[in-house]
């Protein structure tokens, strides 16, 4: 077991002098990053672009990810999180898949049987996609079905940090993407459920989608004055091949909204996930965010809170349960800039075997945000002697009348509580499989939909062992 | 209810138990028969808990000596959930609330694993519901408690009227209340104790481990034992207990220094 709350690590882009450097200056292992970004970037531009208009979105992202260099852990933010298991793959896009609504049938969810919209590879597929139960004055659709760029250029990719490199590289390729407009008094009753599907070696797709697969699934949510919405992005992979994805979801809430958000990540074992939530609090929004993280060898969720307007509220809860040799990493910003903003963050990690968890949780509170009541906890839960978490609570304020607390736990299941269970005639492993489900359950419990938190009970209670 | 012929549930012979390599029980020596109850009274440190914790299985707690026979099982070698499943139930002192896990589902996983273990029917979820409504009213318990999760947001009484809940439906041969009384109002313990009452029966015992007399009142004990220093000093009849709360257990103390040297 290993817990560290570390320190901070200067950026340091260059490489230490003892490496053979070639002739351009770079080191072997920088230059294998430098190609792996390139093939990233040229995978992404060579995506369709489906409007003119998007082409100078396009443009710009490409020149922000060329000016920068594929991250390695001697740069702070990724000192925990290796992606070197990346660079040597060729990664190859994803071809056409005949994917049937029969091979989702263990995600649909009933609540949402007809506000269901679904993304294969990236690429829309209406075929898939059930949008009936929808009021009429609710826009929903990919980007290449609305025909109105107008109303989203001020919104789509125009988040701060839209320039960090996974982000920019969405951009860089972005062809279609989930767009979900509520004009202002909208309520949307029925759950919608944006299912993101990758066929990353999927026995039905063509052949050449047996090579290693970047999808890059990306979301725009414009919350109107007064609007509300339940929304539940949910990540998915069909097969067990290697893919990569890397997605992108920007949530705007203007004032008085609120948007009640689910992001579950179920990817294969295989899997590299990396997924950026950013979101945009207008006055008095809303915004509850469930993050929920299974699957994937290696998964890094950037999750971005951006306070533009008074007395908001942010619930940020999240679940992260790995085990093998997973990696699972969070890293979550509140930037508080206004007075009276209420915060809170609940961060729960189970892990296994040698699975390493990760969580660095930034609250900014700079001078402006007076009043601010902000609370973050990270609990982890460690099942193994080789199991490793990385905790690291960061707030920085500025303001001086504020309540601003934060912590973090790590623990063992306690041998007395599994005694308790004992005692009443219930096995040990049974009873450690019990109150794994009891921790995870906190988080769970948070999901507005009834079929989504059963289906994620089952998965806790397979899955724990 | 004393009966001469009643046969041994319990017997505690010479026992001997660490915790972290410090002697706590010092040649405990107890025997329980059918249809009676006992109470073990004792000042803070004296070892009471830890006797009740090393019966029902703890594994914090390491046995050096003697031996422990439960219906004739040496009850030493069995793991805590076979304890549980032949009949040996402790109360805790402190019931653990389990976020997540309805009430009644866990008292059914628990009731059936017992059933399952005596080579009983198991209860599906039904049948189930139909038995445990029958038993909420040992402790006058509203139905309304089996949909929450385990004592999540119970209050003290409501907890310890749920473990009496579990006593009720896993039926045990020896019921072990660990401070059962501790932190209760009068009228909680007179429900706790009145379902003690309902299930003691000639075939059952039961073990109270109490640090005050009050519930002596309610559950009149055939037995009382005072404990000091990891052993048994003294045993008499209720009697006692009134003694111990009118002059408490310095005196107890003192005869029994005395008599030793």
């Amino acid at each position: 077991m290993s817990i560290q709350v570390s320190p901070t690590l200067p950026d340091v882009e260059s490489e230490v002098g003892s490496e053979i450097r070639s002739e351009l200056g770079l080191s072997g292992s920088a230059q294998k990053r430098q190609a792996c970004l390139s093939r990233l970037v040229e995978l992404a531009i060579a995506s369709p672009s489906p409007a003119s208009w998007l082409q100078s979105l396009r443009d710009r992202a490409t020149a922000q990810v060329q000016s920068q260099s594929f991250p390695s852990n001697r740069n702070e933010g990724w000192r925990f999180t290796d992606l070197s298991d990346l660079l040597g793959i060729e990664f190859a896009a994803a071809a056409n898949s005949s994917v049937q609504l029969a091979d989702l049938a263990a995600y649909v969810l009933p609540e949402a049987e007809h506000s269901r919209l679904v993304f294969v590879d990236g690429v829309y597929a209406p075929h898939l996609s059930a949008l009936s139960h929808l009021p009429a004055t609710l826009q929903v659709g990919n980007l290449a079905a609305l025909a109105e760029p107008d109303e989203l250029l001020p919104y789509l990719a125009q988040q701060s940090g839209a320039d960090e490199l996974f982000t920019a590289l969405n951009t860089a390729g972005l062809s279609d993407a989930a767009v979900i407009v509520l004009p202002k008094q909208l309520v949307v009753d029925p759950p919608i459920h944006l299912l993101f599907v990758a066929t990353g070696g999927d026995p039905r797709s063509a052949q050449a989608n047996q090579r290693p697969t970047l999808t890059q699934p990306r979301c725009l949510v414009v919350a109107g004055v007064n609007s509300a919405l339940t929304l539940i992005e949910d990540y998915v992979t069909l097969g067990s091949g290697v893919c990569l994805t890397n997605a992108v979801t920007e949530i705007w809430l203007a004032e008085n909204a609120q948007v009640n958000h689910t992001r579950v990540q179920r990817d294969s074992l295989a899997a590299f996930h990396i997924g950026k939530t950013a979101v945009s609090q207008a006055r008095s929004s809303r915004y509850i965010g469930n993050a929920l993280s299974f699957g994937a060898a290696l998964s890094r969720h950037h999750l971005e809170i951006y306070q533009t307007g008074e007395q908001t509220e942010t619930t940020l809860n999240g679940l992260t349960m790995i085990a093998g040799t997973q990696v699972g990493d969070l890293h979550s910003a509140i930037a508080l800039t206004q007075p009276y903003g209420t915060t809170r963050q609940l961060q729960k990690c189970i892990v296994g075997d040698r699975a390493h968890a990760i969580f660095n949780g930034k609250v900014l509170v700079p001078q402006a945000a007076q009043l601010t009541d902000a609370g973050q906890l990270n609990r982890t839960l460690l099942l193994s002697p080789k199991a490793r978490v990385d905790t690291k609570p960061q707030l920085e304020i500025v303001a001086d009348n504020v309540k601003c607390t934060h912590g973090a736990t790590v623990g063992q299941l306690e041998a007395d509580a599994v005694f308790y269970l004992q005692s009443r005639g219930i096995d040990a492993a049974s009873a450690r499989r019990l109150l794994v489900y009891a921790f995870a359950y906190e988080i769970i419990d948070q999901i507005a939909i009834a079929s989504l938190k059963q289906t994620l009970c089952q998965f806790i209670t397979s899955h724990t062992d | 209810m004393i009966s001469e012929n009643s046969p041994v549930i319990l017997s505690v012979n010479d026992l001997t138990v660490n915790v972290n390599g410090t002697q706590i029980l010092k040649g405990m020596n107890l025997e329980i028969k059918a249809g009676e109850i006992h109470a073990i009274m004792g000042p803070n440190g004296s070892g009471k808990s830890t006797f009740s914790k090393v019966l029902a299985g703890h594994p914090a707690y390491d046995v050096t000596g003697g031996e422990v026979w439960f219906l004739g099982q040496n009850l030493l070698e069995l793991e805590p959930e076979d304890r549980a499943r032949s009949g040996v139930f402790l109360a805790f002192q402190y019931p653990l609330e389990i976020p997540g896990v309805s009430n009644l589902d866990f008292l059914r996983v628990a009731y059936n694993s017992r059933q399952k273990h005596q080579g009983l029917e198991e209860l599906d979820a039904f049948d189930f519901d139909e038995l445990v409504q029958q038993k909420l009213d040992v402790v006058k318990m509203d139905a309304a408690f089996l949909n929450r999760s385990v004592n999540e947001g119970f209050s003290g009484g409501e907890k310890k009227r749920n473990e009496i809940l579990q006593m009720a439906l896993l039926e045990p041969k020896l019921g072990i209340l660990d401070e059962t009384d501790s932190g209760l109002d009068i009228d909680a313990l007179k429900i706790v104790a009145d379902g003690v009452n309902q299930l003691s029966n000639p075939d059952n015992a039961t073990l109270m481990i109490t640090h005050y007399q009050r519930l002596l009142n309610y559950v009149v004990p055939d037995y009382v034992h005072v404990m000091a220093n990891g052993r048994i000093i003294r045993s008499g009849t209720k009697d006692l207990a009134l003694e111990l709360e009118e002059r408490g257990y310095d005196w107890v103390l003192d005869e029994a220094a005395a008599g030793v040297a």
